[in-house]
């Protein structure tokens, strides 16, 4: 997994609440059993005027060449919310997104976030709205840092933000570990529990 | 003890505490073909075995189609790829798998619970969302990523974070024409389908205690759209019933000392919770949504909502988008919308006490001319029991299509659809744009609403028909 330690970019704008996994990616763009070739559908139904023929929607900000390059997505309250497929981190990521700032997160998708090597921010709704005003305003800069180890966020202006996120999530992106190996590393206490279990629960063993 | 039943299952499972992570034992996982066979798939490219292959499920239902006759072959253009890529690996790995055609196949969360592979107590992931339909037994089921199912069946286990607790006490007797379906989107109506982000959330109360089993597993399905991490309900004598003699349950002297163990399993008198909700039942209508997330709901006999009576602008912006994409007026009447399709099925709604309210409903009567109208039973043992009480003769006759078990149209995967933009009443638990297929319109229900509904054309008060 890829190392995230520092981030300095533009921020892209999605102002709306409970935005779901069905529209970060539609269930009809994940035509394969992968995790990549899903960008072209990232938020297809906002992106395209007619998914079918890929008409574009010059109105929605994916769409908007001056945050083409933004590695950083701003949106409300429980993003991410819905369903539980992974392919939604996947198409951001594979879109160029690297953190989301949001007021709260749909928990399955943020822990996709995290596995995935994706920061996700939660930040109050004071911030967010102040963030989104930036972000939006053509005349001023909309480059935003993050720095993963001091857990901070500097807006373009230069203050300073702090934010929360578990030690163990911060250092599983800080160092890119791979969480399953990490695991394999208690196998033996995750096998005596186990044999312990056996003789206690004998009925879950089928 | 002031522990909650929440607490005592987790407790149970772990394994060590590093930090704020606790490591906990896995149970049960379940997977099925569109999102268990990224995780399978992976694990294999990486080298990695499935650690206890004799306590994993599979089965398809995502994908496949629900015409009779069908086969690998989908009318979702690369349906097949993940059909076969699932079998493939899932006869590899050596898991159980409740294929095409297997008596015991159907919705992932349906034939958990129909096998007995789900019991009190147990720790259960799958990587779907609505795992935690299956808390409705005393289990703590809860939906994954891909990636924490390869964790899982690697490793046995998952690393998280205990979440914290809320309860939602129900008290009361229900009125007429109001199920657990209406409960739920009651609740999420009034505490936004964000109000339980952060927690799991534990249901009570002499409503609860008063609901059938299969009505219970409603209520947790959509946990998930209330934003919970998932939802349980104490397991009591009604759960035990359902339990006993079914395929993977535990029998003889084993299902004795299992009962003595789940009849431990309840929320100390004295738990304390981080959250408490009260709802009296009795100010329950049937409900039905109006907008493009399962929070924006509302009685049947009310008038959809005006955006400009709201002062938070965002809140405001989602409610005037949701209006737009669903054709609606604020003021607008919800009884008597007319409608284009209705949809009887999914993991929340298609159980064989569902399938018999519908039954009862629509004996001797048609579908409104016009209206496509369809029943998915959710697992090929509800659809066999069915036919075995002649149900299905009831639907037909009635004007309903008759369908093999499978999510079906509960959402959209490029096959099967309502013609585009249709206006469809639904059993299902999601009403997000295009969750259905291009432009539908969804307007979430209880079963015998959608039936209501479809019998009527326009979505329908029940208790007037």
């Amino acid at each position: 997994m890829k190392r995230f330690r520092e981030l300095s970019s533009i921020a892209i704008p999605l102002m709306r609440s409970n935005v779901d996994t069905d529209a970060i990616i539609p269930s009809r763009e994940i035509k394969g059993v992968s995790k990549t070739g899903l960008s072209d559908g990232l938020f297809a139904n906002w992106r395209y005027k007619n998914v079918d023929n890929r008409e574009i929607d010059t109105t929605f900000v994916f769409n908007n060449e001056r945050y083409s390059s933004a590695e950083i997505l701003i949106s409300g309250v429980n993003f991410g919310c819905g369903s539980s497929r992974e392919h939604a981190v996947w198409a951001l990521k594979e879109w160029g997104i690297r953190s989301i700032f949001a007021i709260s997160f749909g928990s399955i998708f943020f822990n996709n976030c995290v596995r995935n090597g994706i920061l996700p921010i939660i930040l109050n709704e004071e911030i967010i709205k102040k963030f989104i005003l930036i972000a939006e305003d053509e005349t001023s800069s909309n480059y935003f840092r993050i720095n993963l180890p001091t857990k901070s966020v500097f807006s373009p202006d230069n203050i300073e933000y702090n934010f929360d996120l578990l030690d163990s999530y911060a250092d599983m992106l800080i160092e890119g570990l791979d969480p399953i190996g990490l695991t394999l590393k208690d196998k033996h206490e995750i096998d005596l529990f186990q044999k312990d279990d056996i003789k206690k629960r004998p009925w879950v063993y089928i | 003890m002031h522990k909650t039943l929440f607490t005592k299952l987790w407790d149970q499972h772990e394994i060590l505490k590093r930090g704020s992570m606790s490591l906990l034992y896995i149970d049960r996982i379940f997977l099925h073909e569109r999102t268990g066979s990224v995780s399978l798939k992976e694990l294999e490219l990486k080298g990695r075995e499935v650690k206890n292959p004799e306590q994993v499920f599979c089965t398809m239902d995502h994908i496949i189609d629900t015409f009779p006759g069908r086969n690998d072959n989908t009318i979702m253009p690369s349906g097949r790829d993940f059909i076969v890529a699932t079998r493939n690996a899932a006869n590899k790995a050596k898991i159980n798998l409740f294929d095409i055609g297997n008596d015991k196949q159907g919705i992932v969360h349906v034939i958990s619970a129909e096998q007995g592979i789900t019991l009190p107590g147990l720790t259960q992931v799958c990587p779907d969302s609505h795992t935690c339909t299956l808390g409705a037994l005393g289990a703590l089921a809860w939906g994954i990523g891909s990636s924490e199912g390869e964790h899982a069946l690697a490793t046995k286990t998952l690393s998280l974070k205990k979440p914290k607790i809320m309860r939602a006490r129900f008290e009361g007797q229900l009125n007429k024409g109001v199920t657990s379906k209406d409960m739920i989107l009651y609740l999420i109506g009034n505490y936004t389908a964000s109000g339980g982000v952060g927690h799991a959330i534990e249901f009570s109360g002499d409503t609860i205690n008063s609901l059938e089993q299969e009505a219970r597993f409603t209520l947790c399905n959509m946990s998930v759209e209330f934003g919970c991490f998932t939802g349980l309900i104490a397991p009591d004598q009604k759960t035990f019933d359902f339990i006993y003699g079914r395929p993977f349950a535990p029998k003889g002297d084993d299902f004795e000392k299992a009962l003595t163990y789940w009849k431990g399993l309840y929320s100390d008198e004295d738990a304390i919770y981080d959250k408490e909700i009260y709802v009296k039942s009795n100010d329950i209508d049937p409900q039905v949504s109006w907008g493009t997330s399962p929070g924006q709901v509302i009685s049947i006999n009310s008038v959809i909502p005006d955006p400009d009576k709201i002062s938070d602008l965002s809140l405001k912006s989602s409610h005037s988008k949701a209006l737009e994409y669903m054709d609606l007026k604020p003021g607008q009447s919800m009884d008597g919308i007319s409608i284009d399709a209705a949809f009887i099925g999914s993991c929340t709604n298609s159980r064989i006490s569902d399938l018999r309210d519908v039954a009862k409903l629509v004996r001797g009567r048609k579908v409104s001319p016009g209206v496509k109208a369809i029943i998915v039973p959710g697992s090929t043992q509800i659809k066999n029991q069915s036919e075995t009480e002649g149900l299905d003769r009831i639907f037909k006759e009635a004007g309903f299509e008759w369908r093999e078990s499978g999510c079906s149209m509960c959402f959209y995967v490029g096959g099967e659809s309502f013609k585009d933009g249709s206006r469809v009443v639904s059993s299902t638990n999601r009403n997000f744009e295009n969750r259905q297929g291009p432009g539908i319109k969804t307007h979430l229900a209880s079963p015998i609403t959608v039936a209501a509904s479809a019998l009527k054309g326009k979505i329908t008060d029940v208790r007037r028909v």
